[in-house]
């Protein structure tokens, strides 16, 4: 099997110090809609400058590099346990490069690890074999700082008044925002799982952040719930940083999964505005990116 | 957007109100978890008795922070093998954990502002407006473009802290920032909370 370290090491210093296209795109319309002069609008002038930096001194975009999120689609034949191997090498080495800052810290001794490589778990790395003969690898990196504003409801939730359908799904979704405030390092966008149990509900929240700006739930049901929710929270005036403004959410994805009878849980997953995101495929001999 | 350059008066803290954008410059001093509990323990509360160099780093920390400003950031940093350092990547982290202690180290030592991000609670607004200091919210994650106003590194101290939790002496120039807790007891923060707190509850209360 091929050796793909290199690759993969290169997949992380993008995802590190480039932000994607559709985000920079988002975010600059965003400058338009506040007002000239304000502190939001200076915040997402900065932003726009901090992000042509990193990109041009390949260096991260922010100094938390956050978890690693690997997704992973392999033709049949490819080597997971090899896979793991490269990704875990190269990750190591782009700690010692500095696109990365040394993060994995045990949670019972409290020690940082110092190369980004904790047990099983760190990175996270999730394989789904595929009919196709591409193999397509896709990292994530999510920051600490919005991880701590996520929140999970389980409903009905009498305090909000949400019951159990799509209304109290919205309901609950608009007070993880009031909630997060400006701490998730807003503007960020939403990921919403509906169902599931409470592990699987919080990985698809991050999982459906994958797809790109925009991209809307086949469902017209969710589809419209999405664009509710970008909007109704922009209503609330939290604004970049939290400084009062505009634009407080970029975009919202929902995933619907199944649920036992007895649960139905709600899972928001809050990116920052460092939506750090990219993907190599691998066809052949040609690697490319996007 | 007032441009301000440490150390800084009185007067000059008084004339802030929440909302201002301020351009920073001149030398200030980094400072986290590790460096915040560790000047309580020492200088304060003493309930810790210095070791090694603590009471000399005390000294030049009244110096330094006389007026100054302390900066919530755990920077990247290169060139610690020749002691030449720059800062790479050194944006805002979350100052709520030094809640506990920032109100006592501003009146101590005399410090105009403290930098991070998400605000602070009620004990250090009150200590914002004793010492009369105030509360600079710089824009989180904008880590390489913050670290490019560090001009200089003058200094490091408590490196046995590690390199984010150590106390880096830099001079800045332009260091973008908001006031957004002043000396008069106005908050940014409890506004935006009240204000989009009264918008929910309207939309909770629409039909789907
Ligand atoms: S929330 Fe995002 S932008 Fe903010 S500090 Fe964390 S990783 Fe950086």
């Amino acid at each position: 099997m091929r050796d793909l370290t290199n690759e993969i090491l290169e997949l992380i210093r993008r995802t590190s110090s480039s932000l994607p296209p559709d985000v920079e795109k988002r975010l600059k319309e965003s400058i338009e809609k506040e007002e000239p002069g304000s502190a939001a609008r200076g915040a997402l002038e900065t932003i726009m400058k901090n992000i042509e930096l990193s990109r041009t001194n390949s260096t991260p975009i922010c100094q938390d590099t956050g978890t690693p999120i690997f997704q992973v689609h392999y033709p049949v034949g490819w080597s997971t346990i090899q896979l793991k191997k490269q990704i875990r090498a190269a990750m190591e080495q782009a700690t010692k490069k500095s696109y990365m800052r040394p993060n994995a810290v045990d949670a019972v001794y409290d020690k940082n690890t110092g190369n980004n490589l904790g047990g099983d778990d760190f990175p996270y790395i999730h394989f789904e074999e595929t009919e196709s003969e591409e193999l397509t690898i896709e990292l994530m990196l999510k920051g600490g700082g919005c991880e701590n504003v996520g929140r999970q409801y389980s409903l009905p939730d009498n305090t909000l008044g949400a019951g159990r359908d799509l209304a109290g799904v919205r309901k609950v979704v608009l007070d993880a925002v009031q909630k997060a405030q400006g701490k998730g390092c807003a503007p960020g966008v939403l990921g919403v799982s509906i169902g599931g149990d409470r592990g699987s509900s919080y990985i698809k929240s991050k999982e459906v952040l994958l797809s790109e700006m925009g991209t809307r739930n086949s469902d017209p049901k969710l589809a419209e719930l999405e664009e509710r929710l970008t909007s109704e929270s922009n209503e609330m005036g939290i604004g970049p940083m939290g400084f009062g403004g505009k634009t407080t959410v970029l975009d919202t994805k929902i995933i619907g999964l199944s649920r036992l009878p007895a649960s139905y849980f709600v899972s928001v997953s809050y990116m920052c505005w460092a939506y750090r995101r990219r993907k190599m495929t691998v066809k052949g001999e040609e690697v490319t990116y996007d | 957007m007032k441009q301000l350059t440490t150390p800084i008066s009185d007067e000059a803290i008084r004339d802030l109100k929440v909302g201002d954008s301020v351009a920073l410059s001149g030398i200030m001093v980094t400072g986290r978890d590790a460096a915040h509990k560790w000047m309580i323990e020492t200088f304060i509360k003493k309930t810790r008795a210095p070791q090694g160099e603590d009471m000399q780093v005390y000294e030049e920390l009244k110096k330094l922070l006389n007026g100054s400003v302390i900066y919530h950031c755990g920077p990247v940093v290169a060139g610690l093998d020749t002691k030449e350092y720059k800062f790479i990547a050194a944006g805002p982290t979350t100052s709520i954990r030094e809640e506990p202690y920032q109100a006592d180290v501003m009146k101590h030592f005399n410090v105009k502002g403290v930098i991070g991000k998400g605000g602070m609670g009620p004990k250090t607004l009150k200590g914002c407006e004793e010492t009369p200091g105030v509360y600079f919210h710089a824009i989180g994650g904008a880590a390489s473009f913050l670290a490019q106003t560090v001009v200089k590194v003058h200094g490091v101290f408590k490196m046995d802290f590690g390199v984010p939790e150590a106390m880096w002496v830099i001079e800045v120039k332009d260091f973008p920032v908001v006031v957004t807790m002043d000396s008069h007891g106005g908050s940014q923060h409890s506004v935006i909370d009240d204000a989009s707190k009264k918008v929910l509850d309207d939309l909770l209360e629409k039909p789907y």
